[in-house]
């Protein structure tokens, strides 16, 4: 995967096939790092397989004996000096987060999060996301349901509404991060 | 920065606009979005999907699905009309895309050159 929004894009796909109805991703700097985490309450993972979650012939499709998601992310992040762990209950639901130094030249930069956002909530729009941005006392909280609310009446797939949900997120991006993840400028 | 307030006026834009748009007219796009799909590039291609069709004011649902088994020959895309007749486009790319809601969604011809049946997708 070339960015962080793409590994996020991927993960994501797996809390909705988990059937998970809430997913929260938060993508936090604290002190040199950036902490990448995403939360849902699908239907989570047994002991047995989170037990060899990473490796890549480990998988419970039926479709491919291979499950290369988060195997890949644990390559990238452990190559730019970072770790990623993996929490998970059966029928409660999934965590799963990722330290990256920020300034190591080999972290993936974030990449288009506002695209992956925007395909998401078209992809399935019955499900309630949240995206929150930290770096010290800036925040930004962005939640679907908060936006269903808000434009009652209007589908958020509408054009106009995901238009909207894409800048809005690029803005909090820069306002956010912009300076601090250093591919991202004001 | 935007605000929340804003969705205010965007919501009546958007139940105006709402009386403008085509029909679906039954097709539905589902894009191979595992991790296959994304290596090799499938979100611009939903997103170029989902730009042609509000180019030209097409209401058509575009949802994601996982792998396949055909990893080789994503991006995939398939295109399902009214009838559930299944059109499964390969190696996609953002130009193939506009053809195919040129031809596909707009005229109701399949482009078969982009198809899994095509000559390059031997098995």
């Amino acid at each position: 995967m070339k960015d962080l929004s793409l590994h996020i894009l991927d993960i994501v796909q797996n809390s909705i096939k988990a059937k998970a109805l809430n997913i929260n991703i938060e993508l936090e700097i604290l002190e040199d790092n950036l902490v990448l985490t995403i939360n849902d309450d699908g239907c989570g993972i047994s002991e047995e397989i989170l037990k060899n979650i990473f490796d890549p012939f480990i998988t419970t499709r039926t479709t491919r004996k291979v499950g290369l998601g988060l195997s890949l992310l644990k390559t990238n992040v452990e190559f730019a000096g970072g770790k990623v762990q993996i929490e998970s209950i059966k029928h409660k639901g999934t965590k799963v987060t990722a330290w990256m130094p920020v300034n190591n030249i080999d972290r993936k930069p974030l990449g288009n999060l506002a695209e992956t956002i925007k395909l998401l909530i078209l992809s399935d729009n019955s499900m309630n996301m949240t995206l929150k941005l930290i770096n010290g006392k800036k925040t930004m909280q962005f939640d679907t349901t908060e936006i269903k609310k808000q434009i009652d009446g209007v589908d958020i797939n509408n054009n106009e509404v995901i238009n909207w949900i894409y800048e809005y997120i690029n803005e909090g991006i820069i306002e956010i991060f912009g300076g601090v993840l250093n591919e991202i400028t004001c | 920065m935007k605000s929340l307030a804003e969705l205010d006026a965007i919501r009546k834009s958007a139940l105006e606009n709402m009386k403008v748009r085509k029909d679906n007219q039954g097709f539905k796009i589902v894009i191979g979005m595992a991790t296959c799909g994304i290596a090799a590039g499938a979100r611009p291609i939903m997103n170029a999907f989902v730009e042609e069709l509000n180019k030209r004011s097409i209401n058509v649902p575009v949802t994601m699905t996982g792998c396949v088994g055909v990893c080789r020959l994503e991006p995939m895309a398939d295109v399902i009309d009214e009838n559930g007749n299944k059109t499964t486009y390969i190696m996609l790319t953002p130009e193939k895309v506009e053809k195919i809601v040129q031809n596909h969604i707009v005229n109701g011809q399949i482009v078969s050159e982009y198809t899994i049946n095509s000559t390059q997708a031997v098995f």
